[in-house]
């Protein structure tokens, strides 16, 4: 009866394969290694690339371990740190020659060591978090009403252009809040207006309002066009954070959307955390708006936003600026860092299609006036450059000004990098030293390691050859559990390694219930075959109420938990499934080959069994 | 080996009343602590910064202490964390500060104090994200909690689920009583322990309840405390011997896992041992309190079609 039919042992012995097979890679360690990723678009990592790569380092001297060729990029197995770093110094100079425009991403990274074959079954070593590794963790908030408010400003400036048009006559018109209103002097003219507005702002809902002269047309987004309008703005922030991580060579990095309005960044690795969050927690927005003169004489702030403007001496100037958005930094299509004819430091720009269009008609209309190009951070404007309109402008023009030529690299950068839609802040950091993360994995695996030693220890001497069973299915359960943790390549944290621990502690009481119960079986006067039978068969039902307990705990956790929590209930929901597997499968299927074809089995390995009454303590003890 | 030679049932239940009164008391003091002192809640809950830095030779707190104040940092908490060398800086949170420099500044504030340092961690957790924190951490325990009251409902009886629950979030108060106390650093991974302690002991309430279940059914002429008496001396010896062995674990743990895991492994080592004496007994007093009987458990047998109709037993 305690035989197992032959399927459900090539069962198990399929499963610990399998988990051994893709417990591997964890053990090989990693190798330092340099990849080449484009950093734009346009450009794709081919063949080519590689051998560019491969006969750079060739004629330098360098040696490698191997090159290879993925979808992220060609990357190059090196040695040593030391030889990582020259090769990257190679790779640098040579595929990017114009050091303000890089065409490609050359950053360090670190490689598993663990064979071709291993890495063609996608066996990986498991992905480890930020805590273990080292690196830099953001958490961005996008500022929605931000976005909202942008996007009425510049729809105002075309509401206000297509009455121009159409030659209809209003007394201004302004955002208030997040609406938008048109001010009338009478009714006519208003239903004028609104049937222009209504057929060609189809996003825009409007709304008559006040009374005899004071006649208002208020518009505003419609529900539809507020949710795009958030949604591209999120999908734009994470384009800019893309190009942003680009510049920084980074080998691995995660950007991606959390909730409606929070972006996570994870820049793992990252051994510069300074640069790296200057770049990341630059929320920068970009604008070109007219200069309002006269306001900016006279000091008024009426209908004007009052912006600093940095003079080369320190002091600052109040700059007051037209509420009207003539261009925003997304129209940019290049920036670089130059010098003007006087040999000053400059920023060379180029606007897309589009922009340049809008830039030459607002330049002509405006030939010897004052604009001003503003950098919003934090919500706070600063005029970066103020400067007469000389010409008109095309697609091309340079902004000079009291730069150094450090200054004007910086912000070329800032523009090429793209402007966000919305502006963001930091709610959430966290940066990891590597030496920490290193710190972190040693004592994980030293808690691990000693906890399941002390278990270990106990259970053989308690129940000696079933205790022996029970660590083995114990040990089954941490090979299944780091197999599917690496089949998966979900995080693995420090609190996950903890979940682990604690996974591997609770575990064994499916072990201690079911040996416990052959005792009892045994010292109720069954024979031990039937003793092994029955411990198995009662003691499963328990072990699965006391596994669905954890399991809701679990659930729990993953549902609400975040961060580190969550980390912690991944491990611990599928440790409570391997543990299912292993405890009571896998131990069962031990406890059958050792006893299951001994018909007269008098004894079992089991430990003392006492029974009351009995002072002799020798009844079925081997 | 063989720890256990019990030879007649242990009349827990005779000192019922006197576990209980013993479990009031704790769980009003964790509730006066509680209340009296407050938790004292991480940065990740309260938003604020964190920092850690570590000195190749034993740091000098209040060096560190002046270098911060002197740049202008107020109500900052300069404390060692784990070792001699490794210092951990608090900082709360204020409106007006540069998150994405504040690792900086504070550096070069002890460079210029107490050289020597390197950055090993800087933690910036902004108040909304706090608030979240603290609201997810209540829904998941009401989760628990609702799921666990459902789950035992449905496989036992409403008497069995309301005093398991109530036996194990007295634990949980205790387990944040003990921090309130000692003024221990409640964190995600501490909420995190006691949530894995409310699932792990309840199901310790689960085998004495099924060993209860199974006896009522089996032996007649029993009275409900000797029937409660029966089942608990019967999984005594799995109770602890499991519980034990998780401790080893988690003792190993408290011991080689550094101060990241020490409050998350001191949460557990105490759930786990009030887990024991709770979920047995407490849980099981209180179920003969609210009246269980044999006639009962036929009846829901009747009721409940495809429930465990063996009993699951130890």
């Amino acid at each position: 009866m305690n035989r197992y039919p032959l399927w459900k042992y090539v069962i198990v012995a399929l499963a610990l394969a399998i988990g051994f097979v893709y417990t591997l890679p964890n053990f090989f360690g990693e190798s330092p290694a340099v990849q080449v990723s484009s950093a734009k678009a346009t450009l794709k990592t081919d063949i080519k690339t590689l051998e560019r790569v491969e006969s750079t380092l060739k004629t330098a001297n360098v040696e490698t371990n191997g090159l290879s060729l993925d979808p992220h990029g060609v990357k190059v197995r090196l040695k040593d740190a030391d030889t990582q770093l020259k090769a990257k110094d190679l790779l640098e100079k040579q595929f990017n020659p114009d050091a303000s425009n890089p065409q490609y991403v050359i950053a360090l990274n670190l490689l598993s060591s663990s064979p071709q074959w291993l890495t063609n079954l996608h066996a990986l070593p498991m992905y480890l978090g930020l805590d273990l590794r080292g690196g830099v963790h953001f958490l961005l908030q996008v500022d929605m009403k931000g976005a909202l408010t942008k996007r009425l400003d510049s729809i105002s400036a075309d509401l206000r252009s297509l009455l121009r048009d159409k030659n209809i006559r209003h007394a201004g018109i302004g955002r208030e809040g997040e609406r938008i209103a048109i001010r009338f002097r009478d009714a006519e003219t208003r239903n004028k207006g609104r049937i222009a507005l209504e057929d060609n702002q189809p996003e825009l809902q409007f709304a008559d309002q006040g009374e005899g002269s004071e006649l208002k047309l208020v518009a505003t987004l419609k529900p539809t066009e507020i949710k795009r309008i958030q949604e591209d703005a999120i999908k734009q922030n994470i384009v800019t954070l893309n190009n942003r991580v680009n510049e920084l060579g980074v080998a691995e990095p995660v950007i991606a959307q959390q909730g409606i309005d929070r972006i996570v960044v994870q820049l793992p690795g990252v051994q510069d955390t300074t640069t790296a969050k200057d770049m990341i927690g630059r929320t920068a927005t970009l604008e070109v708006r007219m200069v309002d003169e006269a306001a900016t004489q006279t000091g008024s702030t009426l209908g004007v936003d009052i912006v600093p403007e940095h003079q080369r001496d320190g002091t600052e100037n109040p700059v007051a600026l037209k509420k009207m958005v003539v261009l925003t930094g997304d129209r940019f299509s290049s920036a670089k860092a130059t010098f003007d004819q006087n040999q000053q430091p400059a920023v060379s720009l180029s606007l897309d299609a589009a922009g340049g269009r809008i830039m030459r008609d607002v330049t002509r209309e405006n030939l010897g006036k004052l604009m001003a190009i503003v950098l919003y951070e934090k919500g706070k404007g600063e005029a970066i450059s103020v400067a007469k309109i000389q010409g008109e402008f095309g697609n091309q023009f340079q902004i000079t000004g009291r730069f150094t030529a450090e200054e004007t690299t910086r912000l070329a950068i800032l523009i090429r990098a793209g402007s966000l839609a919305a502006p963001m802040e930091i709610i959430e950091e966290r940066t990891i030293g590597p030496s920490l993360g290193a710190d972190n994995i040693k004592k994980g695996f030293n808690s691990t390691l000693w906890g399941f030693a002390a278990i270990a220890t106990f259970m053989i001497a308690y129940y000696m050859l079933f205790g022996l069973i029970s660590v083995a299915a114990l040990a089954a359960n941490l090979l299944f559990l780091l197999a599917l943790l690496s089949m998966l390549q979900a995080t693995l944290t420090l609190p996950g390694i903890a979940a682990i621990a604690l996974a591997l502690g609770m575990a064994i009481d499916a072990n201690v219930l079911i040996n416990e119960r052959i005792r009892e079986e045994l010292r109720n006067g069954l024979t031990p075959q039937a003793a092994i039978h029955a411990g198995y068969e009662r003691a499963f039902g328990t072990i699965l109420d006391s596994n669905v307990t954890t399991l809701i705990a679990g659930i729990a956790l993953l549902i609400f938990g975040s961060g580190p929590v969550r980390g912690f209930a991944v491990v611990h929901c599928l440790g409570i499934l391997t543990s299912l597997f292993s405890a009571v499968v896998v131990s069962r299927a031990l406890v059958n080959l050792i006893y299951g074809r001994r018909r007269k089995l008098e004894s079992l390995a089991i430990g003392q069994i006492w029974k009351p009454g009995n002072t002799t303590n020798a009844v079925a003890a081997k | 080996m063989e720890f256990f030679r019990i030879r007649k049932d242990i009349p827990f239940m005779r000192h019922a009343l006197v576990f209980n009164i013993i479990s009031l008391i704790t769980f009003l003091l964790a509730v006066i602590f509680l209340f009296s002192r407050g938790l004292h809640l991480s940065v990740e809950f309260t938003g604020g910064t964190l920092i850690e830095v570590n000195y190749t030779q034993a740091a000098e707190l209040e060096k560190i202490r002046g270098g911060l104040s002197k740049a202008g940092y107020t109500d900052i908490a300069v404390q060692n964390f784990g070792s001699s060398r490794d210092v951990l800086i608090r900082l709360p949170l204020k409106a007006e500060q540069n998150t994405s420099k504040i690792g900086e500044a504070v550096m070069q504030a002890l460079n210029a104090e107490a050289p020597g340092a390197t950055l090993r961690r800087v933690e910036f957790v902004g108040p909304q994200v706090g608030k979240e924190l603290a609201e997810n951490g209540a829904l998941a325990l009401l989760l628990v909690v609702i799921g666990i009251v459902i789950y035992l409902a449905f496989r036992f009886e409403w008497r069995f689920s309301v005093s398991a629950i109530i036996a194990n979030l007295h634990d949980v108060i205790i387990i944040l009583g003990f921090f309130a106390f000692f003024q221990w650093e409640f964190s995600l991974s501490v909420l995190a322990a006691v949530l894995a302690v409310l699932g792990y002991s309840v199901n310790e309430s689960v085998v004495v309840f099924d060993r209860v279940r199974e006896t009522f059914k089996k032996a007649r002429g029993m009275t409900t405390p000797q029937v409660l008496d029966h089942a608990i001396t019967s999984t005594i010896s799995r109770t602890i011997i499991t519980h034990g062995c998780t401790q080893l674990m988690v003792l190993s743990m408290l011991v080689f896992g550094g101060e990241t895991l020490y409050y998350f492994a001191l949460a557990l080592t105490i759930g786990i041992c009030f887990g024991i004496y709770s979920s047995v007994l407490v849980a099981s007093p209180l179920v003969m309190w609210l009246g269980v009987s044999r006639e009962q458990f036929i009846k829901v047998k009747k009721q409940i079609e495809g429930a465990n109709e063996d009993g699951a037993v130890v």
